[in-house]
């Protein structure tokens, strides 16, 4: 069987930022294995701009983002598989994957860094009453369709749910003629960045109706109208409220799931909140020696934040199959608490031995917070308490553990994260 | 005196701004809880400029449609005469990211340009 130190399943912007750390911090055996025909992911169809303002200083578009990644990886000779599907990671590592030019094969990876990122909830999952004609797409395909293939869906379209890739995409359809109706969201809030709300739907007079689903679809064959209905605050449809649109599209962004069933024949613990494995500190599952990054460990807002942890996860990658990792473990294990409206943390746990000086903790809120702050507290001590403006489930939040503070505190078993109104 | 309504998009906030505008002169800003918004609503009202981003059909490429952005923003109103230019652009493989594919787009003197290689099949 073929070794390779580290393995990185999926050659999107995770897997990408992992692959160069790992080879700077000095591993030359790295393989990406990647499903689609290029390398750089779902950024290659995220063709408007707004990336890249943290990673390098300027807005690029997707392609261009996933263009300076993809660039580093072929000048640091690192390996990759296009058009190749990983069929199993076993415990104890060996990767089953298969392609046209190989067929199946096996490869026993030292470190295994998972990066498959997530996929779109689809409409079986919503539980939308009426027929099932066509013309009703994820955000996403439609989004390939139109900026990959060249094909328009439709040309009167509804969309359901106000993530930011059904606002990109009223945007995009409208600029190649085709008329959005409305946009439909379920919560009272928008899960989409302002910004995305501005500049996709009131810069081309599209309604947003929160509070709002869409309870009909008719058409036979293919789709000709949907109805939408006011929703109350039990989320269910308000008698009278309905509202009839013609249509022959309805795009569907309705959340962001992690592609993890490779994850779960790995035996790996999962989070039941994010959908993405349980991590520590080092980005490490509860298998030791496999990893995980970006979206398929929870889905993030911003690719940047993606590329920075994926470069740690390659980082701890080359630690482990250097046998380096453990070196100054403390074999203590401090708990990382999210409660009072924060919803998750990633990492789940830290041992301050295994940690840089700083570590980063990103987490989410359960809903919009005005005037609050997010505190953190070391055991019962509170030792963070930032005031914020707002806090929205759509935008992911971040404080910083200093590795001097935990081991000032030798007894501490848990750090919580709570948004606080005073 | 005309009044203009505008969300300001520098974060999740979303603060509504009120804009008191004469003759094209902006008077005053209100509604902002920071300085950005006031930043944001006078660039708004006088100079809205836009990023245009889409795609453009390729002959003898690897792939139909090369990913493309305006060089530079463009004015609000010329959006849609911009996508008029993209639309009936055709260019041919091979093209890498940052090649010019339209010069002038709809005479806002901006160009467009590839966001990504498209290699040449033989």
């Amino acid at each position: 069987m073929n070794k390779v130190d580290i393995v990185i399943v999926g050659g999107g912007p995770a897997g990408l930022a992992a692959a160069v750390a790992a080879k700077k911090a000095g591993c030359d055996s790295i393989l990406i294995l990647e499903r689609d025909g290029e390398l750089g992911g779902i950024l290659n169809q995220c063709i408007h701009n707004g990336f890249g303002l943290h990673t390098f200083k300027e807005e690029l578009t997707g392609p261009e983002y996933a263009g300076r990644f993809i660039r580093q990886a072929l000048d640091l000779n690192i390996d990759y598989k296009l058009n190749t599907m990983v069929m199993d990671i076993s415990p104890e590592k060996v990767i089953t994957a298969m392609n046209r030019t190989d067929g199946m094969f096996q490869i026993q990876a030292g470190a295994v860094i998972l990066a498959m990122g997530c996929r779109e909830r689809p409409r079986g999952a919503l539980n939308i009453p009426g027929y099932r004609p066509a013309g009703i797409f994820s955000a996403g395909t439609a989004q390939r369709l139109v900026n990959i293939e060249g094909y328009m869906p439709g040309r009167e379209v509804v969309i359901l749910g106000s993530g930011d890739i059904g606002l990109i995409m009223a945007r995009r359809m409208t600029l190649e003629g085709a008329k959005v109706k409305v946009v439909a969201e379920l919560m009272p809030y928008s899960g989409g960045l302002k910004r995305n709300i501005v500049q996709c739907l009131d810069d081309y007079g599209i309604p947003l109706k929160l509070s709002h689903t869409v309870i009909d679809i008719e058409g036979k064959e293919h789709i000709s109208a949907v109805t939408i209905a006011e929703v109350g605050p039990d989320r269910r449809p308000i008698p009278g409220t309905e509202e009839r649109y013609t249509c022959d599209t309805l795009l569907l962004s309705c959340g962001l799931i992690p592609e993890n069933e490779l994850s779960q024949s790995a035996g790996i613990e999962m989070s039941r909140i994010t959908s993405g494995p349980v991590v520590n500190e080092s980005l490490e599952t509860n298998v030791t020696g496999i990893f995980a990054c970006g979206n398929v460990l929870h889905v993030h807002d911003l690719v940047d934040y993606v590329s920075e942890e994926a470069g740690r996860a390659g980082e701890n990658a080359v630690k482990y199959v250097k046998g380096q990792l453990d070196d100054n473990a403390s074999g203590k294990l401090i708990k990382l608490a999210a409660t009072d409206g924060a919803r998750y943390t990633v990492p789940s746990t830290i041992d301050p031995g295994r940690m840089d000086e700083n570590l980063t903790v990103r987490f989410r809120v359960g809903d919009v917070y005005k005037d609050s702050y997010v505190s953190v507290y070391y055991g019962d001590e509170r030792v963070q308490h930032r005031k914020r403006q707002i806090l929205a489930p759509g935008e992911m939040e971040q404080v910083i553990v200093k590795k001097e503070d935990l081991l000032k505190r030798p007894e501490m078993e848990t750090i919580t994260i709570k948004i606080e109104k005073e | 005196m005309e009044q203009r309504h505008l969300t300001c998009i520098g974060c999740p906030m979303g603060c509504q701004l009120t804009v008191e505008m004469d003759k094209g002169e902006v008077l005053s800003v209100s509604g902002n809880t920071c300085k950005r918004g006031d930043i944001y609503a006078r660039k708004e009202v006088t100079n809205p400029t836009r990023i245009v981003t889409s795609t453009i059909a390729v002959k003898e490429g690897d792939k139909e449609r090369v990913s493309c952005k305006t060089a530079n923003d463009i004015p609000k109103d010329k959006i849609f005469a911009v996508m008029q230019d993209i639309n009936h652009a055709v260019c041919k493989a091979p093209v890498k990211i940052g090649d010019i594919l339209i010069e002038n787009a709809a005479g806002t003197g901006v160009a467009v340009i590839a966001t990504r290689d498209i290699r040449k099949i033989s």
